[in-house]
């Protein structure tokens, strides 16, 4: 028998994140012949819940009010709550996101069950939901099913590809009434410092700086690299700690993990913690110096040179790429 | 004040991992206070010694985590709490976990309790907020900033790369981000020191826990390495002709530009 599955929609600046979408294909799974009811909290959602429809949910339920317009992890866990309360889903997912990982474990706890955070892979085997997801950073890896009470899980962005859109689906959308009260928490300001507005942890290609960008100015060919690909920077701990960039970037053991398309590593020694935290990108790239610097030995294709001469080049030459394409 | 730290001893980030009889093989291998957790440690150092009162570290765990324990002493902490659960635990998750914290906490009056926002071994970030759950308190995770007034907190917190301006009140639970603070290392009088200071040993009898109370609401069925990733190409020639031929690589046989 198929089983009801809830999946919130995470909404940034107005729009729908991409895991969401992943997160309706993990729950199509999961729900097998059941439902997928799409969540959508905020201050003004209503409309973009026909997206997480056409993405595959067949209906959505929303909770709106003034007071859910910022995150706060009393606000919509109450919100949230009061949706479970209603909808009482055998299966709950978020995106491990900064919001997703906040809210999990509250939520987790308010319904006494337990959590398989970060998810990079859901199957059904022998009637049981069986997640995937990495340990001591991506050196390992383990398969965790839940024993007792609700099946919640967050899944990791860029892992579990998205149903195809089908904009003919159509489904309810209904609204779900909750007391949104007594916060303890207040946002007093909001610094974006974000590259570019794409995030790290859904960036398709991540450009990456080590010890070898030399300092806060050497990660401009970078960023010019990761604007054009429409990507994101990342760095090392190495150029982190030397203060050439700032310590949300760092990826590795300690800082991100992360796993987009392609990689590319600049004048990064490649230590097995930065490694943990970007070997299961699915193509890698290394820029070093060093013909014997550890990072060759991860890297698909791999340019024994000076970082400074090489991305300026490689910015031309897919400058061409895209030009013709 | 009286101030919390929760602990977990993990691998050191060096380790390479492997596999033994289907479980992580820890043998030989080196441990060390979660990175994360050492914030946390140094945080609470720096508040007591601005506000006053008492840093107790507290971790759930077998014998071995004593080390980290003293530790923590070492760089300045006052007391330490070993819940050991050896002898009645088999398994658990982070369910257990923060059920045998909360339960520890809840008649401890803390006025904050700091913790790492993620374990860098099993890696789920759950029992902060679960524990504050518990306890009925408000939290904030991932802090990178941490200021209190009287009763007013202020924290900063990393957002994917955005920092938010957090304000709340005692008593508060906060994970530390990178970043938050430079640990320090524990100094030779500190470490003399750490052997004198009180390190409580608790079993889940000492709290009126049960193991049916705790009992685990996951279970890992299976723990394998990711395939050995094979070094790749490192192309040749002129730098200019292999920029080209990678640019090439990418879009025709990668097929990720």
């Amino acid at each position: 028998m198929g089983k009801k599955v809830t999946v919130l929609g995470e909404v940034r600046d107005g729009a729908l994140r991409n895991v969401s979408f992943e997160g309706v294909a993990a729950a199509r799974k999961i729900a097998e012949d059941g439902e997928v009811v799409a969540v959508l909290l905020g201050s003004a959602v209503k409309d973009l819940a026909q997206e997480m429809i056409v993405a595959g949910a067949d209906r959505a339920v929303v909770v709106e009010d003034e007071k859910l317009a910022g995150y706060t992890s009393d606000g919509y866990a109450q919100a949230l709550l009061a949706v479970v309360e209603q909808e009482n889903p055998e299966a709950i997912l978020f995106g491990h996101t900064a919001l997703g990982k906040d809210l999990s474990p509250k939520i987790a706890s308010k319904l006494g069950c337990g959590l398989v955070s970060d998810a990079v892979n859901v199957e059904v085997e022998g009637g049981n939901v069986v997640f995937t997801r990495p340990i001591y950073s991506g050196k390992a890896f383990e398969k965790k099913i839940v024993t007792d009470g609700v099946i919640f899980a967050t899944i990791r962005p860029n892992n579990i590809p998205p149903l195809e859109k089908d904009a003919s689906r159509t489904g309810e959308v209904s609204e779900v009434s909750a007391e949104i009260k007594d916060l303890r928490t207040i946002v007093r300001e909001v610094a974006k410092k974000a590259t570019q507005g794409v995030d790290l942890s859904e960036a398709k290609v991540i450009v990456a700086g080590g010890r070898g960008v030399k300092s806060e100015e050497g990660f401009e060919p970078l960023q010019e690299l990761a604007n054009l690909l429409g990507g994101a920077v990342g760095a090392s701990r190495g150029a982190c700690d030397a203060e050439y960039c700032d310590y949300s970037l760092q990826i590795g053991q300690t800082g991100k993990v992360v796993t987009p398309d392609l990689y590319i590593a600049c004048g990064i020694s490649g230590a097995i913690q930065h490694l943990a935290g970007m070997s299961n990108s699915k193509v890698i790239v290394a820029i070093n110096k060093d013909p014997e610097a550890n990072i060759f030995k991860v890297a698909d294709y791999g340019i024994v040179g000076d970082l400074f001469e090489v991305v300026p080049l490689l910015v031309e030459e897919f400058k061409s790429l895209l030009v013709k394409a | 004040m009286n101030i919390f730290v929760l602990l977990k001893r993990t691998f050191d980030t060096e380790e390479k991992i492997t596999i033994a009889k289907g479980a992580i093989n820890e043998e030989g291998a080196e441990f060390i206070i979660n990175p994360y957790d050492e914030y946390a440690v140094e945080e609470a150092i720096q508040l007591r010694d601005n506000h006053g009162g008492e840093v107790t570290v507290v971790t759930v765990g077998n014998e071995e985590a004593e080390k980290q324990l003293r530790t923590a002493l070492a760089m300045g902490a006052d007391k330490a709490v070993l819940i050991n659960t050896e002898d009645d635990l088999e398994s658990g998750d982070q369910f257990t976990t923060a059920k045998i914290l909360a339960e520890y906490l809840k008649d401890k009056e803390a006025d904050i309790i700091l913790a790492g926002n993620v374990a860098i071994d099993s890696g789920s970030g759950q029992v902060g907020p679960r524990v504050a759950d518990l306890l009925d308190i408000p939290y904030v995770t991932t802090i990178t900033n941490l200021e209190i007034s009287g009763e007013t907190v202020t924290v900063v917190r990393d957002v994917e790369g955005d920092s938010e301006t957090i304000e709340t009140k005692l008593p508060v639970l906060v994970t530390a981000q990178q970043g938050l603070n430079e640990p320090r290392y524990p100094s030779l009088p500190g470490i003399m020191k750490a052997k004198k200071k009180p390190l409580e040993e608790l079993e889940l009898d000492d709290l009126d826990l049960d193991e049916d109370d705790v009992e685990a609401k996951t279970k890992v069925v299976e723990i394998f390495l990711p395939p050995t990733k094979e070094a790749g190409r490192v192309l040749e020639g002129e730098l200019d002709a292999q920029v080209k031929e990678l640019v090439n690589l990418l879009h025709k046989e990668a097929k990720v530009i």
